[in-house]
């Protein structure tokens, strides 16, 4: 079963525990953006096989939503971080790239 | 390509079944065709087969990194049914499902379509407005479909309890004329009659990368080497946004896993198709005996093919009030598929940004009912540049803000 820790109460939180969010870092789009900026925003979204970075939620725990770095091709999870972030913390990108060389996805890398 | 028939069969007895062909020839990729279809699975080779059979299109590649039918061809519960809300979904659904009931005389392999009913239960108050509405619907698009009562639904399905402490079943909606037919069949039946139209059917040959010049393809680059095309066509399900980032475009698509499972062998103790789609579970039995059991999706993308055992525990602990019956089956296997699920859990059957492109994908949790539909469609899309059938289904509708949404319509996954 998928387990990722909650980087906020510390838990080791199972999947039932848990409700996926979606993708991360997602730029809301508000008055005056385009019908094509409306539409990335809306619909358009990352489905990479490998590595991916989402929002959970702590639903049955703490309540709290948090990002985390996943590999969607094998679930191996690099790691969680708070909501607050604009990027991923310099600490974890650079476990991604012991494991995946040369990753990016969107604009990080 | 020998025709199957009973004296086929009575002919290759007298000989020790030593004359009969291989169903489809495994050829090298020539270097140049008029149409590439990417993936083998059921959309590709129904898209394929109804190029050349109605429009004559025949100098045509299906290619398939795995083998034939191997996606989620192979890994549905084998469910077909048309009885949808909205006018865009039923039209196709309802095209699809009266090609199948001429499939196996058209193709000349028995996919064993069995027309034994369809019926969704209806266990709130909500579900009942839903499915009269639903009905109405079906009524005005020519879709055969009525409301049940209870009582009937007890007829049908002598082994379902429909007083259920949570949720009693409160009717149904019956479609008399849906059913199943045999999954692998339809691909390997396809594959057949492709291969007997001279296309080459190119298994375990991956698409590494796709060529374009001047916003218009030329070719794909495969792990068999580079291949020419004047059109081709992206019909993988769940690694569609893997190939249109090749491409170049982006698709409103997330990939997600769903499962399904069977049970042990049992005896003959239900000939209709049962979908509960308030407490997400549904069944049916197949010719084996095995109760076949599918239920909702993982909420997070995933591409391994298997899912989340909770899942499991979720769907056959809904369908265990509603079948008490089924309380004591030991389950025989379990499976999962990667299902390519678009913002309004309809499909896309579309001209894409790229010139000659064009993309059939997100049918999500309910592609099996749609292959010879999608297929026929399909073909007329990529032939004629336009069908009736996949307007509404265009991947710009997001933008524009029409959607088809069945996921409301259903109120689950469909």
């Amino acid at each position: 079963m998928l387990t990722l820790q909650c980087p906020y109460c510390g838990v080791d939180a199972e999947e039932t525990e848990l409700t996926a969010g979606g993708e991360a870092h997602l730029k809301r789009e508000t008055v005056g953006a385009g019908d094509e900026a409306f539409e990335g925003y809306l619909f358009m979204r990352e489905n990479p096989k490998g590595l991916h970075f989402e929002r959970w939620r702590h639903s049955y725990g703490c309540g709290k939503w948090f990002l985390a770095a996943r590999d969607t091709g094998t679930l191996e999870v690099f790691g969680t971080y708070p909501a607050q972030s604009k990027e991923p913390p310099l600490e974890l990108r650079d476990k991604i790239s012991a494991k995946r060389p040369g990753w990016s996805w969107r604009e990080f890398k | 390509m020998k025709r199957y028939s009973a004296f086929a069969i009575a002919r290759e007895a007298l000989r020790h079944h030593t004359g009969w062909d291989r169903a489809w020839r495994s050829p090298e990729p020539k270097k140049k065709y008029d149409a590439i279809i990417v993936g083998a699975g059921g959309h590709g080779l129904a898209t394929a087969y109804y190029l050349g059979k109605n429009y004559g299109i025949k100098n045509v590649a299906i290619l398939e990194k795995g083998w034939l039918g191997g996606g989620n061809t192979g890994r549905n519960t084998t469910i077909i049914r048309s009885n949808y809300l909205q006018d865009p979904s039923a039209a196709i659904y309802e095209k699809a499902r009266s090609l199948y009931e001429t499939m196996s005389q058209d193709l000349n392999y028995n996919v064993m379509f069995s027309p034994r009913g369809v019926m969704m239960l209806a266990q709130t108050q909500h579900e009942i407005r839903g499915y009269q509405r639903t009905a109405h619907a079906n009524k005005l698009q020519g879709v055969v479909t009525e409301f049940i009562s209870p009582q009937r639904v007890k007829e049908l399905v002598p082994i379902i309890n429909i007083d259920g402490p949570r949720y009693p079943v409160l009717g149904a909606l019956w479609q008399s004329r849906g059913g199943t037919a045999r999954h692998d069949a339809v691909a390997w039946g396809y594959a057949r009659a492709c291969s007997a139209m001279g296309m080459d059917v190119i298994q375990q040959c991956e698409v590494t990368g796709v060529r374009t010049e001047g916003g218009k393809v030329i070719g794909v680059d495969t792990t068999k080497g580079a291949i020419d095309c004047d059109k081709l066509g992206i019909v993988v399900a769940g690694h569609s946004g893997v190939l249109a980032e090749k491409a170049g475009f982006r698709l409103p698509i997330e990939s997600l896993a769903l499962q399904a499972l069977v049970s042990e062998p049992i005896k003959p103790c239900m000939d209709v198709v049962v979908m509960a789609n308030t407490v997400h579970g549904y069944m049916s039995q197949s010719d084996k005996g095995e109760m076949v059991i599918g239920g909702g999706t993982d909420g997070f993308n995933n591409y391994t093919q298997r899912g989340s055992f909770h899942h499991i525990e979720e769907t056959v602990r809904a369908l265990n009030e509603t079948f008490p019956i089924i309380s004591r089956l030991k389950m025989l296997r379990q499976w999962g598929g990667i299902v390519d699920m678009t913002g309004d859990r309809s499909p896309i059957l579309s001209k894409t940004p790229v010139e000659g492109i064009f993309v059939n994908c997100g049918w999500g949790t309910g592609g099996f009912k749609a292959i010879p539909g999608s297929g026929w469609a399909m073909a007329e899309l990529i032939a004629k540049g336009y069908s009736p059938l996949t307007d509404e289904f265009s991947m710009w509708r997001f933008r524009e803000g029409k959607f088809i949404d069945e996921s409301v319509a259903a109120g689950v996954a469909h």
